[in-house]
């Protein structure tokens, strides 16, 4: 068990990074406190990936350093680090039988075999294998072979924390649902630090109590899924995180109010008229929109039913404007005007929130 | 009328591959089957003979001595061969500028003419003229492998593992190329040595091209003609004589068509028994718990 700390990491894979683009991490500093359940949640390519290997090992950070509970790990190899992975596509020692795959990871640290058997039967009962054990674990489905991944890293006591790798990625639909509350309630029984990777923000919100959004290799923001949704950092956290994400609109402030279309909208955080010059953007969520009788005069431009809701695509100038709507309200056909809850209607420049 | 009439075009589009099938394989075959029960004296007279060159061959001492060189050879060259090749595939850098140099360095001596390979040998091991021969000579060895038959088989086994080593481990590199990281990076983090690394994760994913090369190697090898030839010509005396040797001394040396012909026919039914072993034992498991 560990707190673990990422200080001024960066990193590269190539060896003379020049621009700010050769960097697939741009500067990060992390702490993962004991125990927690983390998503790492971002689009391909983001980083996600090469974070993850950083923190189990596998790959050396061009700068920076990698604490566990203050003791400088960065250059100490995977197998000293006590981390447990599990990857994309299920790792399974073909030849061996599924209790051989359990035991592998603690005959490999010569622990005794008295040890071993109970430890294993204890895991394999944790993670429903128990029957399985004595097949070949070539024969497993992907989920079966999924399990015995994460139990190699859970048999092992010393496991400072678990990491997945988008593990559901090559799982059933069906059983996707099974095995992401399985790993929940692994951790609430187990207690370890989790860290999970996944461009799925269902996957990401279900999973964590705390979700880390990357994107174009920086963290954007660290927060509960609640926070998220309700105060993204950046424009990119609304945009990814939501169905469908934040409305971003391009707007302009004057004597200290945030306007669009010429009119002023209240907004949550202070709009200061210091802001001139850079990249300005109103942030609202759909859920936050709503049909007034005065206010942004919008063109409904689509309906589309979303079972408990409908989402209703309206058009002002070029800006394309997103709203829910519940099912008995009714669309108004012609000069409909959109009011924004100012609670939740925040200014962004140059994509991050104005604080 | 019957409502379902069956289109038999279908047959002509397999016609050419039965025509080379035919062509290439089972027509000379069944000449040699043809050759193998009868007995010529010339003239074009054929007089039948039942199965007596299959007893004659089966029970020649000749052909036991060959049968066994051959198996010697053969088990020989793969115990050096294929352990050897999976060792330097091993060793092969996984990438980077020198996976392709050493993938052409290695496919040189494939590319290299039977009996070319053989003439090199030939002329390398000479023991007067010969670079290894000087040099084995030159070290106090007594070298010579036109006369001694413990040379003239050192010579033929370093020959063929210089030859067709590489394709062992063109193979066994290709197999090793398509396991993906994920497995190396678990082992990691299970705790895995190299040895268990090679034991539970490369060599079970090198089973299926090791399969391949085992057989392609026992087969290959077990035809061997030309190099042998060249080399050493089946001597000194009869001690490098291996079977294909043996029968072309028999078909074209002394035109015996019959006995050579039922001996091509045990012959062939040897290798595919010997294939077939091979191949159930190597695949036994697969698709079983």
């Amino acid at each position: 068990m560990a707190r673990i700390t990422l200080q001024e990491l960066r990193h590269s894979y190539l060896a003379h990074p020049q621009s700010e683009q050769d960097w697939a991490l741009k500067r990060l500093d992390i702490e993962w406190t004991d125990g927690g359940a983390y998503a790492l949640l971002g689009p391909s390519g983001c980083g996600k990936t090469t974070l993850l290997n950083i923190i189990s090992g596998l790959v050396r950070p061009t700068e920076g350093r990698v604490l566990f509970d203050d003791v400088d790990l960065t250059n100490v190899p995977t197998d000293r680090r006590h981390i447990a992975q599990v990857f994309q596509f299920p790792v399974v020692y073909d030849t061996m039988s599924v209790y051989d795959n359990l035991a592998f990871p603690l005959r490999n640290r010569r622990v005794p075999e008295a040890e071993v058997r109970a430890t294993v039967l204890e895991i394999a009962h944790m993670l429903d294998l128990q029957d399985m054990l004595r097949m070949r674990a070539a024969r497993l489905t992907a989920d079966g072979k999924q399990k015995i991944s994460l139990g190699r890293g859970l048999v092992r006591a010393d496991v400072n924390a678990i990491m997945f790798d988008e593990p559901l990625t090559v799982i059933d639909p069906h059983l996707k649902w099974q095995l992401r509350s399985k790993l929940k309630e692994l951790h609430q029984r187990i207690a370890r630090t989790m860290i999970y990777v996944t461009h799925d923000q269902t996957e990401a919100l279900t999973f964590a109590d705390k979700v880390v959004v990357m994107h174009d290799g920086m963290v954007v923001q660290i927060g509960t899924p609640i926070e998220l949704f309700e105060r993204p950092r950046h424009t990119f956290v609304g945009h990814f995180i939501g169905s469908p994400g934040m409305n971003v609109l391009p707007c302009t402030v004057e004597d200290d109010k945030a306007m669009l279309g010429g009119q002023p909208v209240a907004v949550q955080n202070p709009a200061k008229a210091a802001l001139d010059g850079r990249r300005l953007e109103l942030g609202v969520r759909p859920e936050f929109v709503a049909f007034a009788a005065a206010g942004l005069p919008v063109a409904v431009v689509k309906v589309s039913d979303a079972g408990r809701y409908r989402i209703v695509e309206t058009r002002h100038g070029t800006d394309r404007i997103n709203l829910l709507v519940d099912p008995d309200v009714a669309v108004p056909g012609e000069g409909a005007h959109l009011r924004f809850d100012p609670a939740y209607t925040r200014l962004y420049a140059d994509g991050w929130l104005v604080e | 009328m019957d409502a379902k009439t069956e289109n038999q075009r279908g047959w002509l589009y397999v016609l050419p591959v039965v025509v080379l099938v035919a062509c290439n394989a089972v027509i000379p075959l069944m000449a040699v089957v043809n050759y193998s029960v009868q007995e010529t004296f010339g003239n074009n007279v054929f007089f039948f003979e039942g199965v007596k060159w299959f007893q004659q061959v089966l029970h020649s001492e000749r052909f036991h001595a060959a049968l066994l060189r051959q198996l010697a050879f053969t088990g020989i060259i793969l115990v050096i061969e294929v352990p050897l090749g999976v060792a330097i595939a091993l060793a092969m850098p996984r990438r980077g500028p020198w996976v392709s140099v050493c993938l052409v360095l290695m496919a040189l001596p494939l590319l290299i003419p039977w009996n070319v390979v053989g003439a090199m040998w030939n002329i390398f091991a000479l023991p007067d003229i010969g670079m290894l021969g000087r040099l084995l000579n030159g070290l106090g060895l007594n070298y010579n492998y036109t006369q001694q038959p413990f040379s003239a088989w050192a010579t033929l086994i370093a020959m063929d593992v210089w030859h067709w080593t590489s394709l062992v481990v063109l193979l066994a590199y290709a197999g090793l190329s398509s396991i993906p990281d994920a497995y190396y990076q678990a082992a990691k983090i299970d705790g895995a040595s190299s040895w268990a690394v090679f034991r539970y994760i490369q060599l079970p994913k090198m089973k299926r091209v090791l399969t391949i090369a085992v057989l392609l190697r026992f087969m290959d090898s077990f035809n061997i003609y030309t190099e042998p030839f060249v080399l050493t010509g089946g001597g000194p005396g009869n001690s490098t004589t291996l079977l294909s040797i043996d029968l072309v001394k028999i078909a074209l040396g002394q035109f015996d068509l019959g006995p050579a012909a039922a001996m091509s026919i045990i012959y062939f039914l040897i290798i595919l028994a010997l294939s077939w072993i091979f191949y159930t034992v190597m695949t036994r498991g697969e698709g079983q718990s």
